[in-house]
């Protein structure tokens, strides 16, 4: 692996069996098996998908839906396999892919992000020092000791975005999470990933915000079904893509 | 600290150390929902079984009169273990299943789910064996310098369930039905185990008797009664016995839990 990248995906193919119907019974699969039913069909999601990203980068997916960048994402923090080649990376990755995995709904606040933290990988003496940091961030001190099943999204969402981004990781990967809470959280959101950004934290974006890809990223890739249809300057690749759309 | 750049077993290690405290998390979390809400929280888990003990015993000392000296400390024994063998098996199962909001999201060693729900039981038998020990003392069945080696017995079948938690909770993600499978296996089980009878009772029974034998449960069961009320030192030959079952169980666990798992993700 080249020193200088903190991700490097050689080759990478993803597939997946899409089964016309899924077969979760031993019954079923048994018949089906027995009749030479067993159909599945192969969906390619990633196809020979090969390129960098540089230490220090502020690098942006986009596509239309269904086009493969999640499944991207996905490989790279680790969640999935793939099919065929190679995945490296350099260094701790805090995925916010989804906030908030993990939360038990019948625990109280304080309960859940010590739960949340351990899933992160933290440790008990890492939250205990955070604890207040999260806490404040979030905004939500009165209500830590009610049941998170009474939260609203948008304060669930607080609390998850609080731990998630209490490291600074040397990866930080963003799926489309900027658009919880209200304005006044969002803006503060931002402010913590553009101050993570300028740290050396490498920052891996999935949006369909156009804008926001723009505003943010040095470089960019553009997928289409599951090819690299575009990688390079921002500028360039965003300009493609929004003609694309004309 | 370059995390993907560690392969094998110094991945292993590593991913183990950082996710230690979301295993003790985990487990707590089962003790809270477990417990919450109810007036007389973890004393459940000692008065369970107490009350079974009780109604097991009187049906079976009056029906059918069975010659066990001791009948309740020699059941309540037998049972603590034998459930804490069965709760940890079955609550891991669907382990990695109901897992799966965790498991789509981040990146976790997944064998960490059944391996919770095994350590849930051991912390839940720890607490049944204070029912157990008090029978004990009632029935006039003092300590002995044998209970020392408690631990053993409990170590193994604790090695033992989680072998077999990581092959039923890699299975379950494939087909459900092994739920409802190994709750009937575990009915099963339960009777050829010597929990409510002794081996005196099997004799004349020769299939039966040599059913019983392959049972790795007929071992720990007969082990932790030796130790805890008939002040028998087990030989080196049950030891081993009992280890290589435990550790050949956990060794296949492990090749299959590990084979599997690459593909969970996409059926859970």
């Amino acid at each position: 692996m080249n020193k200088e990248n903190a991700v490097e995906l050689r080759n990478v193919e993803m597939h997946f069996n899409m089964n016309k119907e899924r077969l979760d019974s031993l019954k079923e699969y048994f018949l089906k098996f027995m009749h030479r039913q067993l159909m599945f069909e192969d969906f390619v999601a990633l196809d020979n998908i090969t390129f960098d990203i540089k230490k220090g980068d502020v690098f942006g997916i986009v596509g239309l839906n269904g086009c493969g960048k999640s499944t991207t994402l996905k490989i790279i923090s680790g969640i999935l396999d793939p099919t065929k080649g190679t995945v490296e990376t350099d260094g701790v990755i805090a995925p916010l892919i989804e906030l908030g995995a993990g939360f038990d709904m019948d625990l109280t606040a304080r309960e859940n992000i010590y739960l949340n933290g351990s899933v992160l990988g933290f440790s008990k003496k890492f939250i205990d020092e955070k604890f207040d940091e999260i806490v404040d961030f979030s905004e939500m001190r009165e209500f830590l000791d009610v049941p998170m099943k009474n939260y609203s999204s948008g304060m669930i969402a607080r609390i998850a975005f609080a731990i998630a981004t209490v490291t600074t990781p040397d990866i930080l990967i963003v799926d489309e999470i900027l658009a919880v809470g209200d304005f006044l959280f969002q803006q503060k959101c931002e402010q913590r990933i553009n101050a993570m950004m300028e740290g050396n934290t490498t920052v891996i974006i999935v949006s369909h915000s156009i804008d926001q890809i723009e505003r943010l990223c040095k470089h960019c890739m553009w997928l289409e079904k599951g090819k690299i249809k575009m990688i390079g300057e921002t500028a360039e690749v965003c300009n493609a893509y929004k003609n694309s759309a004309q | 600290m370059a995390t993907a750049k560690l392969k094998g077993i110094n991945k292993f290690i590593y991913d183990f150390k950082r996710y230690l405290p979301l295993l003790q998390n985990l487990v707590g979390r089962d003790f809270k929902v477990k417990y919450r809400r109810s007036f007389l929280g973890v004393a459940w888990s000692v008065l369970n079984p107490l009350f079974t003990m009780l109604v097991l015993t009187s049906v079976f000392k009056v029906l059918l009169k069975l010659q066990i000296e001791n009948f309740a400390t020699f059941y309540i024994i037998g049972s603590t273990l034998w459930n804490f063998f069965a709760e940890s098996t079955s609550g891991s199962m669907s382990s990695v299943v109901s897992a799966a909001p965790l498991i789509k999201k981040v990146y976790i060693p997944k064998y960490m789910f059944p391996l919770e729900k095994c350590l849930f039981s051991l912390v839940n038998f720890l607490f049944s064996m204070i029912a157990a020990v008090a029978v004990m003392l009632i029935q006039g069945v003092y300590p002995t310098w044998t209970m020392l080696l408690f631990p053993l017995p409990v170590i193994y079948v604790f090695i033992f369930s989680c072998g077999l938690s990581l092959v039923l909770s890699a299975l379950t993600v494939y087909f459900r039905d092994v739920v409802h499978l190994y709750g009937v296996l575990l009915t099963l089980w339960t009777y050829l185990t010597p929990i409510l009878y002794d081996d005196k009772f099997l004799t004349g029974h020769k299939l039966i008797e040599t059913v019983v034998h392959l049972n790795p449960m007929y071992y720990y069961v007969t082990y932790f009664r030796n130790v805890m009320m008939y002040n028998t030192l087990p030989t080196l030959n049950d030891n081993l016995i009992c280890l290589c079952i435990a550790l050949g169980t956990l060794i296949i666990g492990a090749l299959v839990f590990n084979k599997a798992q690459k593909k969970f993700i996409l059926h859970i």
